[in-house]
């Protein structure tokens, strides 16, 4: 099983259960994880991202090497990006990236993320963007962030063709033709905050299987959560088998 | 034994109460959960009239009929309209197949329009259930948040409320029903954000502490995360997924000679 989505490091408004990068690995491990794509809340939060990036590097390399993959967090707004690019390529070998706009303060629709995405297909990047990490209304009130808006897009992908992009942490949009449109293009879902009864099934009749990925958002969310919503749908057999690892290993074997 | 505080009949397809259990029941089995409590009808109403409330509660009356077995029904009061909600407590609970009694957002439940509603519920050991959201973004008008059921806690002592949501922001909402020993915390739906479950058990105990799912707008298996993944006491675990909500309901059901 691959989880592409958990994230080290602190949470700035309360700890976690299970929050050090070994207690962590632990966890993973004992629920059947074999491979862990991790971000770095240091990498929301810091202007340094240089630095957060290494030390997310250094917390894989420690905790769990070969099985805590690094994506570093790449700020395409801050000046300098480029070379935390290629930090995160050449110097910490990592195989894909993770961004968050509307932390890092900047829209879909301007040039800074296609130039980005380009740069990261490129060097053959995985490039993880995640939509929220929290429900707004859950928002420290002294630090509210601005929901993202997907609508920009496909415009964007179509500026970056062959990027492997992996939405993460989708809530209810993009939904319908937008979605299906999206996964005919080649981007990923993960199923970390899809709601509602049913709802991987519901997501199924909308895009295919082979554009899911098994994502729990942890620590940040209960494991479990991910792992019972495909019990809730009934997913099994090949399905069950792409969505847990098989789509993942295949994206990052993709040249 | 698994037992859902907090389902509705909309949401999902189908064109008739009975559907709609049909459908819900289908992913309950999947998630092994034996009961569901299930309150208001289709569509959701902020507000409502008299007649939308009746009408609501005849569609849970006719989910009843045929789920009996595997769900309790709750009656959608508004303290807005305070002698009509009298009376449909009367209708469907006291005199009716209805165990429990569902708050929502027409006004805030610090509001002394409440007091008869809860004297009424209390006197037939009806469950009280209140929602409340400590929202950034604003609460509605009538929107409770959990201080909002504290204090009306504070005028009911030995009456068990139940804080819906535990305020959505459960951080603040834990705090702000701890002293109350009759104040209950559900924790349904929200996102399965790691460590809520364990701060309502280390600040409230276990036994103050119920799994709901709010399903179907939530998923059985987002809110049943909350408590499989815990880092809690298997005895725990097992008064929050239904020894809780059975032993708080035993009374009415008895009253009712209904079995479990
Ligand atoms: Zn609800």
């Amino acid at each position: 099983m691959i989880d592409v989505n958990v994230s080290l490091g602190p949470w700035p408004f309360r700890r976690f259960p299970g929050d050090t990068p070994s207690d962590l690995v632990a966890r993973l491990k004992r629920r059947g994880v074999t491979e862990a794509w991790a971000g770095g809340f240091e990498g929301v939060f810091h202007r340094d991202t240089s630095a957060a990036n290494a030390r997310l590097a250094r917390a894989c390399e420690t905790a769990g090497a070969g099985f805590l993959l690094p994506f570093g967090s790449v700020n395409p707004a801050a000046p300098g990006w480029r070379e935390d690019l290629r930090r995160c390529h050449e110097v910490h070998h990592m195989r894909g990236i993770r961004l968050h706009p509307n932390y890092h303060g900047y829209k879909l629709s301007g040039a800074a993320f296609p130039d980005l995405l380009r740069a990261a297909r490129d060097r053959k990047l995985i490039v993880q963007l995640a939509l929220n990490m929290e429900d707004e209304r859950s928002h420290h009130p002294l630090m509210r962030i601005p929901p993202l808006d997907p609508e920009p897009l496909p415009k964007a992908l179509a500026e970056a063709p062959g990027v492997k992009l992996v939405v993460l942490n989708r809530m209810r949009a993009p939904a319908g033709e937008a979605l299906a449109a999206l996964a005919r293009a080649g981007v990923h879902f993960d199923l970390a905050m899809i709601e509602g009864a049913g709802c991987v099934g519901d997501l199924m009749s909308v895009i295919t299987p082979r554009r899911l990925l098994f994502g729990s958002h942890s620590p940040f969310q209960y494991f479990e959560a991910a792992v019972l919503k495909l019990k809730e749908s009934a997913i099994t057999g090949e399905d069950e088998a792409a969505i847990l690892s098989g789509n993942a290993r295949r994206l990052l074997q993709s040249e | 034994m698994i037992w859902d505080l907090h389902n509705h009949i909309n949401g999902l397809p189908g064109a008739t109460p009975d559907v709609h259990m049909e459908n819900l029941i289908r992913f309950a089995d999947r998630m092994g959960i034996e009961r569901i409590c299930v309150f208001m009808g289709y569509p959701f109403i902020n507000e409502p009239t008299p007649e939308q409330l009746r009408a609501q509660n005849d569609q849970v009356l006719q989910a009843l009929a045929h789920w009996s077995h595997r769900a309790f029904g709750f009656v959608y009061l508004s303290p807005q309209h305070l002698e009509f909600s009298l009376k449909e407590f009367d209708r469907c609970v006291r005199n009716g197949p209805m165990v429990g009694v569902k708050l929502w957002v027409a006004r805030r439940a610090s509001a002394p329009e409440l007091d008869p509603i809860v004297e009424a519920a209390a006197s037939m050991n009806a469950v009280i259930f209140q929602h409340t959201w400590h929202k950034t973004t604003g609460n509605l008008p009538g929107e409770s948040e959990p201080a909002d059921v504290a204090a009306l806690a504070a005028r009911h002592p030995g009456v068990p409320i139940i804080c819906g949501h535990t305020g959505g922001e459960w951080e603040t909402g834990i705090r702000a029903i701890r002293h109350l020993p009759d104040v209950y915390a559900d924790v349904a739906g929200g996102d399965p954000t790691n460590g809520f479950v364990e701060m309502a058990v280390r600040e409230l105990g276990a036994r103050r502490v119920m799994y709901g799912s709010d399903s179907p707008g939530r998923g059985y298996a987002s809110q049943l995360a909350k408590v499989m993944g815990a880092d809690i006491s298997e005895a725990d675990r097992k008064l929050i997924l239904g020894e809780n909500l059975k032993r708080m309901m035993m009374p009415i059901l008895q009253r009712k000679g209904i079995r479990v």
